[in-house]
């Protein structure tokens, strides 16, 4: 995570398939770490078995001149297939789920359960003292949500960090059907 | 690819069947033969013994048995770089992996294509801390352009394919494969191989041709030059010897001045007149002048390093900057250039001479020729001369006059890292591409003895010549036994300061003189050590001593060790010190007082 942030810094989330075979997260993550750019976050599974193909989506931060690095340098990474600018591309969904504990007692856990209404949170798990609640959205929802059930008790957080996809019909990694592989 | 039938403890009988099933370590050497692999460099132990007795068996390619897995890796890297054809490495498991660590390295700093296989320990073993394991692609990973560890063995023979290639291809760089050992006895059906060719190719596909509008806009940039300059790298000679054809096409058709990197030395005759010589930080004071007053500027092959920039925000300010690489990511890294383009760099050149002869008539011949007049008052600055005086044998010296003997030859030079490098780039002359090679990226101390055998290895009846430094020679002396071994005529020419000159020149600059343990103390009389590994061991101490010696050398057929005793304080100029730009060089010793090196500059490297 940025120590700092400079001025002329950007967020870009980018979206990246993978062959998914062993080392290629350790690949992606050890270029971030070894030559000095953020990972916000990241999130990586199989999107498609058939070609045995992941997706990874990174979100990170730095001035354009790096952005532009940190893309050519992912691009170099043998079983990386293609890279996606989707900040760049303009119009996209990011989306993540949370799993949220919130631990506490009396007129609170009405609140907690009002809020989490508000939020569309779904109730997944409750004792008389606790609920575990998941909400998806953006990571600004997420983020609001958890400060508003710290002020209501002991919380506990789980993210899965950032997935996203672009808007339109516009279809940047098609996954190939059975047959079409075979071909 | 489907697995045999055969149980793995047939795996003997089988190889003798009519069947297509070898084991693994023979699918191993049946696919360097196909892929005309000549010779391997290596080291025996216990996790590659089947691929040793494959090569005991197939006597098919050539094994030069070093006597250190650093030492194999840059032994592969001078047989790459002086033929163009990949360097091949076998080491075993844990201590053979990470001693080739530094070799690897030093091939990614400079792009030297390395195909090493390493051994590993048994698939079942792997993670339990067994003997002479270690995590070989977990290490290497940062280090490589790729790498695979090899878990079934259907994949063996893809894989090695799909390793050559990456390792040759686009940008070539250093490739591991990493074979446990149950791997190099498992049954593998050869009649796979043709699909495993053609299928190797097509997950790494690098752009090769460039865009032809690029090249066309780069084109109308370099003929509206008023004061242009190329800068030529190491890409072209990677790219192959037709890319430094099209370079001197276009150098002639142009009339341009051109400069070329450490790596890109030989590219262009050395004494032709529109080279400038070496650039950056020990380059000459024409070279970086015109590079900091250059209006246009045409980078192919190069990647702007630090040694080359300087101080990047003072970096050549007023040019538009043209860059071709093969390498997307060296484009705009550390400086930010007008028109990127990828591609192969012979391709673009052979491309870019044909728009320039369609726009020949459009160069700005009269701006030119005052552009001309400008280099050549920097030129008559005459940095690089010397002094030389007297009995005591100055190092800029004993390399002019070896080049002096060695002219008209076709000669191979090879170095080691630190001041006796930059005075070879600056004083030796190179014809051709890929008679040079010296650790550039990695600035690897050690790597020009073991680099001078893989170059004696690759180019039989050559002479070949590692001009080092006594202390980076110590690094890497225990090849003088495989030299001895294979008897390869190797000249080591040793400039003997007895400093690790580089570092006490640096202590010198910014450190007050405190020479902080960059003595080579207890060095062993040369002579001697030449002779008790049987070869010839030579000693120049005063100037009378010099030529007889070098006439002696290249007169001997075997391997010669020659100890050049040089003077101890001598520095290496011009100079760019750290955190300054082109045009504030130092030029001599009188200098260094007047432009003392910035607070930022010293925390450079």
């Amino acid at each position: 995570m940025s120590q700092h942030l400079n001025s002329d810094e950007v967020r870009h989330t980018l979206s990246i398939l993978v062959d998914n075979e062993p080392g290629v997260l350790a690949r992606v993550i050890g270029l971030f770490s070894g030559r000095g750019y953020n990972i916000e976050s990241l999130t990586v599974a199989g999107v498609d078995e058939a070609n045995n193909l992941s997706r990874i989506s990174i979100v990170t931060r730095g001035s354009p001149m790096v952005i532009e690095q940190v893309k050519a340098q992912l691009d170099r990474i043998v079983p990386v297939h293609m890279v996606r600018d989707l900040t760049q591309q303009g119009l996209h969904i990011e989306r993540e789920l949370a799993l949220i504990k919130v631990v506490n007692k009396g007129e609170s856990r009405i609140e907690a359960l009002r809020i989490a209404d508000t939020f569309r949170a779904n109730t997944l798990d409750s004792t008389l003292e606790s609920f575990v609640f998941e909400v998806t959205g953006s990571s600004s929802k997420i983020s609001a949500f958890v400060e508003l059930m710290r002020s209501l008790g002991h919380v506990e957080v789980s993210r899965t960090g950032v997935s996203a996809i672009s808007r339109g019909l516009n279809v940047d990694m098609p996954i190939r059907t059975q047959n079409e592989t075979q071909e | 690819m489907t697995k045999t039938s055969q149980p793995k403890s047939n795996a003997s009988e089988t190889e003798n069947s009519n069947d297509l099933t070898v084991t693994g370590a023979d699918a191993v050497l049946r696919v360097l033969e196909d892929l005309n692999v000549e010779v391997i460099f290596g080291y025996p132990g216990g996790a590659v013994l089947p691929i040793y007795d494959a090569l005991f068996k197939r006597n098919s390619i050539r094994h030069i048995l070093v006597r250190h897995e650093q030492a194999a890796v840059h032994a592969a890297e001078g047989y790459a770089r002086s033929t163009g054809k990949v360097g091949v490495v076998l080491v075993t498991s844990g201590p053979g992996a990470t001693n080739a660590v530094t070799g690897l390295t030093d091939a990614l700093m400079d792009s030297i294509p390395i195909l090493c296989i390493t051994g590993q320990v048994p698939t079942h073993l792997i993670g339990n801390d067994a003997f002479q394991e270690a995590d070989t692609v977990g290490i290497t990973r940062p280090c490589t352009k790729h790498n695979y560890l090899v878990k079934h063995a259907e994949n063996l023979v893809p894989v090695l394919y799909e390793a050559f290639h990456v390792a040759s291809s686009g940008r070539p760089g250093p490739v591991v494969v990493d074979l446990p050992k149950d791997i190099q006895f498992a049954p593998i059906d050869m009649g796979q191989v043709e699909p495993a060719k053609s299928k190797a190719v097509v997950r790494y596909r690098p752009v090769m041709i460039p865009d032809a509008d690029a090249i066309s806009q780069a084109a109308d940039m370099i003929v509206s030059a008023s004061r242009p300059i190329i800068y030529g790298g190491g890409g072209i000679i990677n790219s192959g010897d037709e890319a430094s054809e099209h370079l001197r096409e276009l150098v002639a058709l142009t009339g341009f001045p051109t400069t070329l990197t450490l790596m890109g030395l030989g590219v262009l005759p050395s004494e032709d007149k529109h080279f400038l010589g070496m650039l950056g930080m020990h380059g000459t004071y024409e070279a970086n002048m015109s590079m900091y007053h250059c209006d246009v500027m045409l980078n192919v092959g190069a990647r702007f390093d630090d040694r080359v920039t300087g101080l990047t925000s003072g970096f050549s300010p007023n040019s538009q900057k043209i860059h071709i690489d093969i390498d997307k990511s060296s484009i705009n890294k550390n400086i930010r250039v007008d028109l990127g383009i990828v591609g192969d760099a012979g391709i673009a050149l052979k491309m870019l001479v044909d728009e320039v002869k369609k726009r020949k008539a459009a160069i700005k011949k009269d701006a030119l020729s005052e552009w001309w007049k400008k280099i050549e008052e920097w030129r008559a600055v005459r940095c690089l001369d010397y002094n030389q005086k007297g009995d005591i044998i100055k190092p800029q010296y004993a390399i002019h006059r070896l080049w002096q003997k060695c002219k008209g030859d076709d000669v191979y030079v090879t170095t080691e890292v630190g001041q006796h490098q930059m005075w070879a780039a600056q004083y030796f002359g190179f014809n051709a591409p890929k008679r040079w090679m010296t650790s550039g990226g990695l600035g690897t101390m050690g790597y020009g003895l073991p680099a001078a055998m893989g170059v004696q290895i690759g180019n039989p009846g050559k002479t070949v010549i590692d001009i080092a430094g006594e202390a980076s020679f110590m690094m890497n002396m225990q090849e003088l036994s495989t030299i001895a071994q294979y008897q390869l005529p190797v000249k080591i020419y040793i400039i003997n300061n007895e400093w690790m000159g580089m570092v006490r020149q640096w202590q010198e600059l910014i450190h007050g003189g405190r020479y902080s343990e960059s003595y080579s103390a207890s060095l062993p009389d040369f002579q001697k050590l030449a002779d008790c590994f049987g070869m010839k061991g030579l000693v120049a101490k005063v100037t009378d001593d010099l030529d007889p010696v070098i006439d002696e050398m290249l007169g001997t057929d075997g391997p010669v060790l020659v100890d050049v005793r040089v003077a101890k304080e001598e520095n290496c100029f011009p100079m760019i010190p750290s955190g300054a730009t082109h045009n504030q060089m130092l030029l001599g010793p009188n200098d260094k007082a007047a432009k003392p090196v910035s607070e930022e500059g010293m925390v450079l490297v």
